[in-house]
C-alpha cells in the first residue's frame, strides 16, 4: 500500500483543527472533472464529521490534458499568501466550467484579493516551486490520477463517494 | 514474468507506421517499459497521462519511458494524438503478443499484455520488475524508486 510522502505539515493548506482524528489529504487537478465532481462530497463530509477531519490539498496539476490546471493552481497558492487559499479553491471548483484566461483574476477580485499582489505572486518562483513540490511529493505517494485520497497517511482506493461510505461504517 | 537479473529480450515493434524501435537503440540509457491492456480504455489512459506528465522525471533519470500493447500503430496513433502523449508506444500486434510473451505479461485468456513494468538499466538488464493488477493504475512511485536506486549503484 502506497502512503503519504511527505507527511504534513506546516507548509501545507490544512482546513480543520490539528487535533482531528481522521486527516484526508487529496492529490487534486482544479480542471478535472473527477475532482470537481468530489469536491461538494468531501464539503459534505466535512459537514457531516465536523472537527474529527482536517482536510488538506496538495496540488496535481495535469498540465497536458488540461489547458489551466497549472494556472488554477497558481491562483490558487497566490490566494494563499493572501491567507485566502480555500476561498480561491471553492472559487475554482465551482466555477470551473468556465475556465478561461481571465478568469482568474476576476474571482481573486470576488474573494477581496489585493489584485496587483495577486498578478505578482502568480508569476514568483516559490509558488512555481510549492506546485512542482506537491506534484512530485503526489508521484512519490502513489498518486495514479485525480483526485487522489490519502486517509491518516494510507492511500485510499477508491473515489469520494467510496471514501465517505467507508468513514460512515468506521463511525459506526 | 521476467524478474529483477535478468536479461531483457530485444525486440524491434512499430511506434508509428513508418518507424520501428529496437531496444538496442536505448544501450547507455535506461529504459522504463510499461505493458498495458488496450489503448482508450479507462485505467490505460489515466496511466500513460500520469507517465506524460512525468517525463522530466524520467529525463532526470536519463530514463526513456515507452508503453507496448496489442494495439495496432494505427490505434497509438490516434491514441497519441488525442492525448497529446510525448512518448513512443509501440505495437505488439504482429505476431501478436509476441514481445510481451517473451516478458511473460501476455495475458491469453483475453489476447492482452498484462498491465506490467519493467525498468532496464543502461547494459539491459531488468532492474525492477512489477506486475499490477489489470484494473490498477500502478502509479510511478515503484518506477521512480527503482531508477533512484539504479543511480546509488
Amino acid at each position: 500500500m502506497s502512503t503519504l510522502k511527505p507527511e504534513v505539515s506546516s507548509v501545507d493548506h490544512i482546513q480543520g483543527p490539528s487535533t482531528a482524528s481522521i486527516e484526508i489529504v487529496e492529490y487534486g487537478d482544479y480542471q478535472c472533472s473527477h475532482c470537481a465532481h468530489a469536491y461538494p462530497i468531501i464539503k459534505e463530509i466535512q459537514e457531516t464529521f465536523g472537527d474529527q477531519i482536517k482536510l488538506v490539498f496538495r496540488n496535481f496539476p495535469l498540465q497536458e490534458s488540461h489547458e489551466y490546471a497549472y494556472a488554477a493552481a497558481t491562483a490558487a497558492e497566490a490566494a494563499g499568501l493572501q491567507g485566502k487559499f480555500w476561498e480561491m479553491h471553492d472559487a475554482l471548483y465551482e466555477n470551473q466550467y468556465r475556465f478561461a484566461d481571465d478568469l482568474f483574476e476576476e474571482l481573486a477580485e470576488t474573494i477581496g484579493l489585493d489584485i496587483e499582489q495577486f498578478k505578482t505572486d502568480c508569476e514568483s518562483e516559490s509558488i512555481n516551486k510549492k506546485i512542482e513540490d506537491d506534484f512530485e511529493s503526489g508521484i512519490r505517494s502513489g498518486v495514479n490520477g485525480t483526485p487522489s485520497f490519502y486517509v491518516n497517511g494510507n492511500k485510499f482506493d477508491g473515489g469520494p463517494e467510496d471514501l465517505f461510505e467507508m468513514l460512515k461504517e468506521s463511525a459506526k | 514474468m521476467l524478474e529483477k537479473g535478468e536479461i531483457a529480450p530485444n525486440f524491434e515493434l512499430n511506434a508509428t507506421p513508418d518507424q520501428k524501435i529496437n531496444l538496442k537503440d536505448f544501450k547507455g540509457k535506461n529504459v522504463v517499459l510499461a505493458f498495458y491492456p488496450a489503448d482508450w480504455s479507462p485505467v490505460c489512459s489515466d496511466q500513460m497521462a500520469l507517465y506524460n506528465e512525468m517525463l522530466k522525471y524520467f529525463n532526470k533519470y536519463d530514463a526513456q519511458i515507452i508503453g507496448i500493447s496489442v494495439d495496432s500503430v494505427w490505434c497509438h496513433l490516434a491514441f497519441e494524438q488525442d492525448r497529446k502523449l510525448h512518448f513512443p508506444l509501440l505495437a505488439d500486434f504482429e505476431p501478436k503478443g509476441e514481445v510481451s510473451k517473451a516478458y511473460g505479461v501476455y495475458d491469453d485468456t483475453v489476447g492482452e499484455s498484462k498491465r506490467a513494468l519493467f525498468v532496464i538499466d543502461k547494459e539491459g538488464k531488468i532492474a525492477w520488475s512489477y506486475l499490477s493488477p489489470t484494473a490498477v493504475n500502478p502509479g510511478a512511485d515503484g518506477i521512480l524508486d527503482a531508477l533512484e536506486n539504479l543511480n546509488k549503484s
